[in-house]
Parts: structure tokens; C-alpha cells; sequence
């Protein structure tokens, strides 16, 4: 039987992916599996038959002890070609996209990384992806008989486990040493944001002038409950926050009730991130900022002067 | 040291209209993708840094391209190669890839392929890891940091969690962040130099593929609708003194319902 398989290095996203697969392996006449790899692999299986997956592919080679895209790619091409995936759906975290088109690439398959939604339409996978920059939604669908489709985190929601048996099978995998070699790796700043989990997220952009400025934007979330967002250029250029906080395109696409975007003039790659959000609110100086034509309410103002403003008459409410 | 560069064309991506949901390319200048820009420019600074390097831009695109190519040739690309067969037209990520690599494959002599972590305008991220997996090349993708020295590379990779600091021996495809560098300028000494630089342009017949291979033929992937989402927000802004119009922004949040924890 034709088989769907999935992987994720993360297994909160795999069992993402295990969940919704229940569906598609329904739609589509296949089995549901999934692919374990790496050091304390076996100990995972029953987690994933409690989402929902009919047979787990382990192992545990010591090639696979770090993750390199090149030799992840060959342990799941070669899971494939054996088992009869068809359908290859991994995580598009940074690795996942590194890793899908090369294994895409061996399997002669057809690959959409990115993806935002998936479904099954007239037998076919058809998945969501942003394209031009955020400005367009592209719906695709993938010709070759193999399909690889990498589905951002949070896509799909997590189902309820059940209690549920499946098959182990311990695979024996032909595998390299990677050509790549980590000599260190370096943790980020330990702080842990959830964007996507947030009710009120407040964006800041390159109004800001200076780091230490972060200080009244921060207040401002912090009195309205919210997570502090922000555009590229402040966390990935200036590093003036980590980029958990990075919201748009490259980063989080977040679905808070409500979204602030201060100091943001509301280019393409920036917005895309915030158009699940409920109520959004602009504060911009430039009354001709693209951010007030995707705001429900805005103020044209410059921030240092609205932003403590409106940070005091919330905090006397 | 040979390093070819792979760049992208994109519609600037301010200036595309959207009519009806759909998009109006029509008008938008084509430029290459920022990332893409980011992988020329280290390629760059590595000749500064090694001495000895040759440089060559890779772009697959239509005929415009090779307006477009001399602006990578003024920065300080060496030589260039163009793929701007019509039968190129409609190349997906699979047909592209292909098409590189066999141009890779027909220059010949490369130590190292540098290309942009993904395009501005689709950010698929395919194009470099395709190419290692067909030309058989170790991949670091997401690099912040790049040296080369004794025929290695040494990389840091922005990864979610982490910097990763890996090393590969030379031939590798390497794949740049943003925040790499931060691209120049081309001089008007460069800008006229670059019209004497020696560009090639190669059909799919030079590289070893049928049509059906290449462009939309060759494509693996199939575009279903390309439709800007539809948007529709209530886009009241209030003017007037600095307290009036703070508190009928928080009057409109409370009745929204959108207050408090």
C-alpha cells in the first residue's frame, strides 16, 4: 500500500503533521508513517501511534547523530524507495527546508516548501504557500508520482492521542559520514517567545531610533498583556531583539485578537505576518504608510509621543 | 579559486500591483533577489580577501537579464553566463535547478557556489539544495559567517535554536543570510568596465537538455491559482489634538472587545 510518510527533527511538529495525516491517509487510500532518526529514536515510537501513525521507521545509525541535511536526506530516501512513500510531508523549519528539496531531488520528486495549508482536492494534494513576496497566495500541486511537501509549524493542530498500537520496524540504512562537520554550536539568548500562541502581540519596526528606546514600546506591551514583536532589520540586522520576535514573511505569522504595528511602514514582507490578527492598529508618523490600509484603526503620530500617551491612558482605564 | 554565483531576477516587490486579487507584474522593474545580492557581494570579498579568484554570474531568466546582468558584473562578478532560452520560460524550482547545474557542470571549474538562502519573491529555499544533491556537494545553508582557507570552508549558520559553526572541504554549495554583509555599490569606473566583461548565453541544447526537460515541461510543480488574499480592514484614523485621538483609539479597542487579559 502506498504509504505517506512523515518527519520533523521536531517531534511537536511531526505529530502536527501525524494528526492531519489520519485525514489525508483517509482521502487518499494510503497508510500513515513515520520516520525516526537520530540518537534516542526508538523511545519516541509510541508517542507517534498515539497521534495517529500505523508504523514507525527507526533508526538510530550513527551517521544521523547530528542532523546535515545531506545524510538526513539519504536515511529518508532510502526509507521511501523501500516502503513505497508517495507522499513525503516534513516540517518547514529551517532544516526541514533544507532537507526537503534534497531529498526531493533524489527521489526525482517535486517539492513546495512553506506551506501554509494542505488539503485534499479531487484526489489531488494541493498546498498553500505564499509566493511574490507575500503579496499573493499560490495554491500548487505537484506532478510527479512522488510528493514532498515541507508544512510550516503550527499548520495544523495537534490532535487528541489515542490509545493506539503500531508497527516498529528497525531499518538498516547505507549511510555516509556527513561532509559536513559541526565544530560548535552556539545557543541563542535563552529566551522563549511564543508569537503564534500570543492574544495581543505589539509590533515595532525601524520608527525606533535606538535600542534603548525599546524601553516605552515595551511598556506599552506589557500594559496591554501583549508579546513584543518586530521587523527584520531589528532583530536580524541590528540584533536589538532575538528573532523569535521576528514577525512577516522570513519569521512568525501570528493570529493575536490584537496587533499593534508601531513605528512599521508596512511593506509586503511585514504584513503577511499579521493578516490572521483580529483588530489591527497602526501608529506611524507617514500618513501614506502602506501599514493604514491594512489597519482596522491607526494614528498618524510620531511614536515617541503616542506611544507613552497611550500607554497612560490604558493604564488608568 | 572559482566561485560561481547563482542569481535571480524578481519583480521589485513594491511596485506589483493587485487588481481583482491578481497581480499586474507589468511595470514592476525586475532586480535581483536582496539575498541573491548578499551571495555576490561575499563572493566579492572573498577574491578581496584569497587574491587569486574568478567569479562568475549564473542567472537563469528572460531576455532582460542581460540588462540586468551588468549590474552583478559592475559589482565585480568576472564573467557571466545567461539561460534565457524561451524554452527556459516557466521553470519551476526542479527545472531551474537542473538547468543550473548543468551549466555548473559545462563551466566546469568551481570550488564554490554561492546563492542566496532563498528569492525574494518565493523564498522557496529549493534551488540550493537541489543543486548539491545533483552536482553530489555538501549544502550549508542559512550562513551569517564565511571563511575560506586551505581549500575548506568554515561557516555560522543562523538556525532556529542556535549558531552552528560547521566546516566542509571544498566543492560546496553555500547558502547566505541576509545579514552576511551588506551589498555595494557599483562605481561609474565599474559600471562602464562591466560592458567589456565577457557574457555568455547558453540554450537548453548547450547544456545537454530536450525542451522537455526545461521550463514549464520540465516543471514538477503546477501553480493551481496565484491570488492576492482577500483583506478587509476598517481603516478609521483618527486625527486631531494627541489626547483626543489616543482616547478615541482606546474607546474603538473597548468596544471591540479587544482590551484586557
Amino acid at each position: 500500500m502506498a504509504e505517506i510518510l512523515v518527519f520533523c527533527e521536531k517531534d511537536d511538529v511531526a505529530f502536527e503533521l501525524v494528526s492531519k495525516g489520519k485525514e489525508f491517509k483517509d482521502a487518499l487510500g494510503m497508510n500513515l508513517a513515520a520516520a525516526l532518526l537520530g540518537k534516542g529514536a526508538a523511545g519516541k515510537a509510541d508517542e507517534y501511534f498515539a497521534y495517529g501513525a500505523d508504523k514507525v521507521y527507526v533508526s538510530e545509525d550513527a551517521a544521523l547523530a547530528d542532523f546535515t541535511a545531506e545524510v538526513y536526506a539519504e536515511a529518508l530516501y532510502q526509507i521511501a524507495q523501500k516502503n513505497g512513500t508517495e507522499v513525503l510531508l516534513v516540517g518547514s523549519t529551517k532544516r526541514g527546508k533544507e532537507l526537503a528539496p534534497r531529498v526531493a531531488q533524489k527521489l526525482g520528486a517535486g517539492c513546495i516548501t512553506d506551506a501554509n495549508d494542505v488539503r485534499v482536492e479531487d484526489g489531488k494534494l494541493v498546498a498553500d504557500r505564499y509566493a511574490l513576496g507575500g503579496n499573493t497566495v499560490s495554491s500548487e500541486t505537484i506532478k510527479t508520482p512522488q510528493k514532498v511537501i515541507a508544512v510550516m509549524p503550527k499548520t495544523f493542530e495537534l490532535g487528541a492521542k489515542e490509545a493506539k498500537q503500531g508497527e516498529v520496524v528497525d531499518v538498516a540504512l547505507d549511510l555516509k559520514e556527513p561532509r559536513t562537520r559541526i565544530l560548535e554550536r552556539r545557543e541563542k539568548a535563552g529566551e522563549t517567545v511564543n508569537l503564534e500562541e500570543a492574544e495581543a502581540i505589539v509590533c515595532i519596526g525601524r520608527g525606533l531610533e535606538k535600542k534603548e528606546d525599546l524601553g516605552i514600546v515595551e511598556e506599552l506591551a506589557k500594559t496591554l498583556g501583549a508579546e513584543l514583536g518586530c521587523t527584520k532589520s531589528l532583530c536580524t540586522d541590528w540584533e536589538w531583539l532575538s528573532e523569535e520576535r521576528l514577525v512577516g514573511l522570513s519569521g512568525k505569522k501570528v493570529s493575536p485578537r490584537l496587533c499593534v504595528s508601531v513605528g512599521i511602514s508596512g511593506q509586503i514582507q511585514y504584513t503577511v505576518g499579521i493578516r490572521g490578527a483580529r483588530i489591527t492598529v497602526a501608529i506611524n508618523k507617514d500618513e501614506n504608510a502602506p501599514i493604514f490600509a491594512m489597519s482596522d484603526y491607526g494614528i498618524v503620530g510620531d511614536l515617541y509621543e503616542v506611544v507613552p500617551k497611550l500607554t497612560e491612558k490604558l493604564k488608568s482605564l | 579559486m572559482n566561485i560561481i554565483v547563482c542569481l535571480k531576477q524578481i519583480p521589485d516587490l513594491q511596485q506589483i500591483r493587485i487588481k481583482e486579487r491578481k497581480p499586474i507584474l507589468e511595470g514592476a522593474p525586475l532586480i535581483f533577489g536582496d539575498m541573491d545580492k548578499n551571495a555576490l557581494e561575499e563572493a566579492v570579498r572573498i577574491k578581496e580577501k584569497v587574491g587569486e579568484a574568478k567569479i562568475t554570474a549564473l542567472a537563469l531568466g528572460p531576455a532582460k537579464l542581460k540588462d540586468g546582468i551588468k549590474e552583478a558584473l559592475a559589482v565585480g562578478a568576472d564573467e557571466a553566463v545567461l539561460l534565457m532560452d524561451p524554452a527556459f520560460a516557466g521553470s519551476d524550482t526542479v527545472a531551474t535547478a537542473k538547468a543550473l547545474a548543468k551549466a555548473i557542470q559545462k563551466i566546469g571549474e568551481y570550488d564554490l557556489i554561492l546563492c542566496g538562502e532563498g528569492s525574494t519573491d518565493s523564498y522557496s529555499g529549493q534551488v540550493g539544495p537541489r543543486l548539491a544533491e545533483m552536482l553530489d556537494l555538501p549544502q550549508i545553508t542559512y550562513v551569517r559567517e564565511l571563511e575560506v582557507k586551505d581549500g575548506k570552508i568554515q561557516a555560522v549558520r543562523n538556525m532556529e535554536e542556535s549558531f552552528e559553526v560547521v566546516e566542509a572541504d571544498l566543492p560546496a554549495v553555500v547558502t547566505v543570510a541576509a545579514e552576511i554583509n551588506e551589498p555595494r555599490l557599483a562605481s561609474l569606473r565599474q559600471i562602464l568596465q562591466a560592458a567589456r566583461k565577457p557574457v555568455q548565453e547558453w540554450t537548453p541544447a548547450d547544456l545537454g537538455l530536450a525542451e522537455e526537460e526545461v521550463g514549464e515541461k520540465g516543471a514538477a510543480v503546477e501553480v493551481l491559482s496565484n491570488l492576492a488574499p482577500e483583506e478587509e480592514r476598517k481603516q478609521v484614523i483618527f486625527s486631531g489634538e494627541l489626547d483626543e485621538i489616543v482616547d478615541g483609539l482606546v474607546d474603538a479597542l473597548t468596544k471591540e472587545g479587544v482590551l484586557g487579559r
